[in-house]
């Protein structure tokens, strides 16, 4: 039976364990920053010379670690975009606006553990010559806010943080920015914008893409509070040993948020594709299982925005056979590794690793409508696609909810949703439209079904005028 | 130094570096090839990576699009120009991958997620790259737009008939181009704020609004004052002022001009005319030297608005409020429309234009040299000012004109208020310092010296000449357009015509030559007064007049050597430089 693998989660949910410095040193904290920082330049077997600091972004790299916000792109990828000849400071930007719905993970490092994201941020901003780094925390942490500058205050009374860094010369100084509540905020370039203290309006990409024009226009590095925690993990490990956790190309563990209708909601860090989906929500370890005399209906696999699985639904995967062949094997849905690669290849994603199990106690409509509420409030409204179209799913999806379907709704939603991915500033609009497009695709029966009861019950009400089409209350 | 020493060749660009070659790169624009530059200028004129809607553009194909403006930052948030592209096949070895006929494989733009549809990218922020080719009218590219004009339209009023924007409103036009004739939106509209008091010029309907957010940008980066901004979110965003009602910059009007549709109008235009009944005359701002390039909209002999008129070498697309609003003198009730004349100690009496020139000439004919002075106004054309120096000339008279100063701004208001000081200088008819001669003509009259004063344009009983000293003149001739003190105290009243009643040019504070066409006609008697002033010339000396307002100006480029080699027609709609 596959087992949670506890390398973030180590020490936070021990009995006495505290947010403190001198706890966070008790349980070896810091060691991975006075190793990395008297770290010699590494010799390679070309005969060229790395820095330190070169030698940790190539670890990074090395370990395979991918991000943990939700794109699941390679950390030292990211890194190695940095515009390093600017001229211009470098900075590093926390995203700790941890805000995809069903997602639990960070807000725990952030509340029992932040000096292990802190060490984390202290290596990566070292890594990459950064002097000012910023942790912008979601609005509704307040405690975990309050937290993380206690934590700072600490790590600058050791010597970690501030001027000359452990006797170096190294200089770093590191901010927490609260934000004030928005979903969008999470979006890098418009944390970025937040952060520079104006609307969180996500940049268009192509020019802005923080690598290059991030924040105040300088180079800048974004990642993920789980992300960089990691780093600290791959200092002490190495990157051969690191990447010896979880499957190739997914690397490392991860906490998932699991939530829903099972009997063990929570989060639990796995070796990435060690334990499938169904692992994930039946075995004791994890998730314990449905309610009693209840049946799995669908899975959320990646947070509210990725695409729905149906239980039952088999997926083609990629399979790398003994002799290096590819071939395509079927998977069922509770068969699929909890991984990057095997979610996008049945067509959805691990996101931000958040899992909602809906039984079959749900319905499908009323769980949409209550996501596409959501992104109706959530959107920013800067460009026009999902500016107008999430606001139009939310009514639509309302209707259906409330007695105003109509049969042709299925294929009226699909259009509006259609008309949104792909074509916005940010990820925004795939976020609003997937739940849509993949909900009316699986579950498009009850969709029709909801629509034609509903023209069917204002047929028989005999007289009586069609109310005019229900719409939101505005907020 | 009265008249410059300008050269008496035409002006010639100074000799630039020769300018390195133009980079270019190859791109399909609808299948055909066009080679453009990979760099182009951006919103603020410097060198950047030329744009899909760019390139589209030296194509001949226009890309629509609503918040993309050339002289604004791009924002990239109306999503209309999304278009298909393609670009060259490179193979695992880097290197193009060829089809069949040796032409490079092209790989069309699909999502990521779904190989099998289109993505479309924004043509106004997406830079080209070698080989790329743009589908701007493929079946994909017009679903988007088809899509995009769905979405802005389902929470629009569609009030058109009421709207001030009818007939040059964006929405409707891409609508016939690339919308659909109707909508799948079954649900109800979100209300937002009506007639909106944004500030003491501008009223916003954000029902109206389509975000586009121009207005911000403009006042925010051009007119450096960040009053607009964006509240709420999604679907419910409004335009907001920081203070309502106090959005009240001198620059405030342009975002009327700028806003693709009906949500910003000017309190000063609305409610007053359909625009596609406006004729548009192509004209000049005259109420400062910088000389905005403006279109004036009339009908029937009334003028109801000033826009800016594109030129680069002046104002750009923009313009002033206090100039763009300063049109209603044109049509005041008590504009001079009567030719008047007093005979001495008589009443005044109306009489023809035949006769006040034959009365004028007259006394410029037996004034002794000496005894006529000219104050003119730097509002008055070159052409007039022409006219007027030969005048002088023939008489020997002192000349002069008034200045008028205020403070200038940073972006277009210059503190020169006359709108033809250069033109007043280079036709002689005064020094560099306008007012150094007026003690001189005022120690003349009283002395008995000066018995004639011929005045254009400007009261003399506000620059010191009052109308005690005015009444010891034998004549006072006199030409304006409104009445004052001045006029009042004439002998001979000419009445003359505004610029929007006339042809003509003027020189702004930099050397630009810039001509002017009429919009409507004088009221009354009026005239332009290089007519009536080619006639007393040819009554006082014998000149034959010009036919038209070309062949003056193209006698007086062969007689004020700034202006050598100028042609009317070679002026052109922006105008040229020439050297003060």
């Amino acid at each position: 039976m596959p087992e949670p693998f506890k390398l973030i989660l180590k020490n936070l949910d021990e009995p006495g364990y505290t947010p403190d410095i001198g706890c966070y040193q008790r349980h070896g904290g810091y060691e991975a920053l006075k190793r990395a920082l008297a770290m010699p330049p590494r010799e390679l077997p070309d005969g060229k010379k790395l820095s330190p600091q070169e030698a940790l972004r190539e670890d990074v790299k090395a370990s395979g670690l991918r991000g943990r916000g939700g794109a699941g792109f390679s950390a030292g990828l990211k890194w190695s975009f940095v515009d390093r000849r600017s001229g211009k400071p470098i900075y590093l930007i926390c995203n700790a606006d941890e805000s995809e719905p069903g997602t639990f993970k960070d807000r725990q490092i952030l509340h029992k553990d932040p000096h292990q994201l802190i060490e984390g941020m202290i290596l990566s901003c070292w890594a990459n010559d950064v002097k000012l780094a910023y942790i912008y925390i979601r609005g509704e942490m307040p405690h975990g806010a309050k937290l993380l500058n206690q934590a700072l205050k600490e790590a600058r009374a050791a010597g970690f943080l501030g001027k000359n860094i452990l006797g170096t010369g190294y200089d770093l100084e590191i901010h927490v920015h609260r934000g004030a509540g928005a979903y969008i905020c999470g979006e890098e370039t418009g944390l970025i914008e937040s952060l520079e203290g104006k609307r969180a309006y996500p940049r268009i990409k192509p020019p802005y893409f923080p690598a290059v024009l991030g924040l105040y226009m300088c180079p800048t590095i974004v990642n993920n509070v789980e992300t960089l925690c990691h780093v600290k993990h791959i200092v002490l490990m190495g990157p051969a040993e690191y990447a010896k956790l979880g499957t190739p190309n997914n690397t490392g563990t991860r906490i998932v948020s699991l939530s829903g209708d099972v009997r063990r909601p929570g989060y639990y860090e796995i070796q990435v594709g060690r334990v499938t989906l169904g692992e994930l929500i039946f075995d004791q370890n994890f998730g314990g299982g449905l309610k009693a005399g209840r049946s799995l209906k669908a899975i959320i696999p990646g947070g509210s925005s990725s695409k729905v699985l149906k239980a039952g639904e088999v997926f083609k995967l990629n399979h790398k056979g003994a002799d290096g062949q590819m071939t395509k094997v079927d998977v069922p849905l509770l068969d699929l590794p909890y991984d990057f690669d095997s979610l996008q290849q049945a067509g959805t994603m691990s996101g931000s690793s958040a899992i909602i199990v809906l039984d079959d106690s749900r319905s499908m409509v009323e769980t949409l409508g209550n996501l596409s509420e959501f992104y109706a409030h959530e959107s920013c409204g800067q460009c026009t696609p999902c500016r107008e179209g999430a606001l139009w799913l939310a009514k639509a999806t309302h209707r259906l909810c409330h007695g105003e379907g109509r049969k042709a709704d299925a294929d009226y939603l699909t259009h509006i949703a259609q008309n949104i991915q792909g074509r916005t500033i940010c990820a925004f609009g795939e976020a609003a439209s997937w739940p849509v497009l993949s909900f009316v695709k699986k579950f498009r029966d009850e969709f029709e079904a909801q629509g034609a009861a509903d023209e069917a019950a204002h047929a028989n009400a005999r007289g009586s005028v069609r109310p005019a089409a229900g719409s939101l209350p505005t907020h | 130094m009265s008249a410059p020493a300008a050269p008496s060749t035409p002006p010639a660009p100074a000799p630039a570096p020769a300018a390195p070659p133009v980079e270019t790169m190859t791109v399909k624009v609808n299948g055909k090839t066009v080679q453009v530059p990979k760099t182009m200028p951006d919103w603020q004129g410097k060198p950047a990576p030329t744009t899909m809607l760019q390139a589209a553009r030296i194509a001949g194909v226009d890309i629509p699009h609503y918040c993309y403006h050339d002289k604004l930052p791009v924002a990239g948030n109306c999503r209309m120009c999304l278009v298909e592209f393609g670009t060259p096949m490179i193979g695992p070895d880097r290197k193009p991958v060829l089809n069949e006929d040796g032409t490079p494989k092209i790989a069309r733009s699909v999502l990521p997620y779904e190989p099998g549809t289109a993505r479309g990218a924004i043509a106004c922020a997406t830079p080209i790259s070698p080989g790329m080719e743009i589908y701007a009218d493929s079946k994909a590219t017009q679903q988007m737009r088809e899509s995009v004009l769905e979405s802005l339209l389902i929470n629009h009023p569609l009030d058109c008939t009421i709207c001030d924007q009818a007939g040059e409103c964006k929405l409707q036009e891409y609508s016939v181009q690339h919308g659909k004739a109707g909508s799948q939106f079954v649900e109800a509209k979100v209300h937002k704020p009506k007639a909106v008091d944004l500030g003491p010029r501008i009223v916003l309907d954000d029902e109206r609004c389509i975000l586009c957010t121009r207005c911000i940008r403009f006042t925010r980066d051009i007119a450096g004052d960040d009053a607009l901004g964006i509240v709420n979110r999604g679907s419910y965003n409004t335009i907001g002022a920081f203070e309502p009602g106090r959005f009240d910059n001198n620059y405030t009007l342009n975002t009327v001009d700028l806003c693709p549709v009906g949500a910003l109008t000017s309190k000063d235009f609305r409610f007053k005319m359909r625009v596609w009944f406006l004729k548009e005359t192509k004209s000049l701002c005259t109420s400062c030297g910088t000389g905005c390039n403006i279109t004036i909209g009339s009908r029937e002999g009334v003028i109801h608005r000033y826009e800016p008129r594109d030129n680069d070498a002046v104002n750009g697309p923009w313009m002033c409020d206090s100039g763009r609003l300063n049109y209603r003198w044109i049509g005041r009730a008590d504009r001079l429309k009567e030719v008047l004349r007093t005979s001495s100690g008589g009443p005044r009496e109306r009489i023809t234009w035949n006769a006040a020139l034959e009365t004028a000439a007259d006394i410029l004919r037996r004034a002794p040299q000496g005894g006529v002075a000219f104050v003119v106004s730097a509002r008055q054309t070159n052409e007039e000012l022409f006219l007027l120096k030969k005048l002088a000339t023939h008489t020997g008279a002192l000349t002069d004109s008034v200045p008028r100063e205020g403070d200038p701004d940073r972006l277009l208001v210059s503190a020169d208020r006359n709108p033809n000081s250069n033109g007043v200088r280079l036709t002689g008819m005064a020094f560099t310092e306008f007012g150094f001669n007026l003690l001189k003509i005022a120690d003349g009259i009283a002395l008995g010296r000066i018995r004639t004063l011929v005045v254009f344009g400007e009261d003399l009983t506000r620059e010191g000449l009052g109308p005690e000293l005015l009444a010891k003149l034998d004549a006072l001739i006199v030409s304006d357009i409104l009445p004052n003190a001045t006029t009042a105290a004439a002998t001979l009243l000419l009445p003359g015509a505004a610029h929007a009643e006339k042809r003509g040019t003027f020189v702004n504070v930099k050397g630009r030559l810039q001509r002017f066409q009429k919009a409507v006609e004088p009221p009354g008697d009026a005239r332009p007064e290089s007519e009536f002033l080619q006639e007393l010339v040819q009554a006082v000396t014998g000149e034959e007049p010009a036919r038209s307002i070309e062949g003056l100006f193209n006698r007086m480029a062969a007689g004020v050597p700034a202006f050598a080699g100028v042609e009317w027609a070679r002026i052109g709609d922006a105008g040229v430089t020439v050297q003060l």
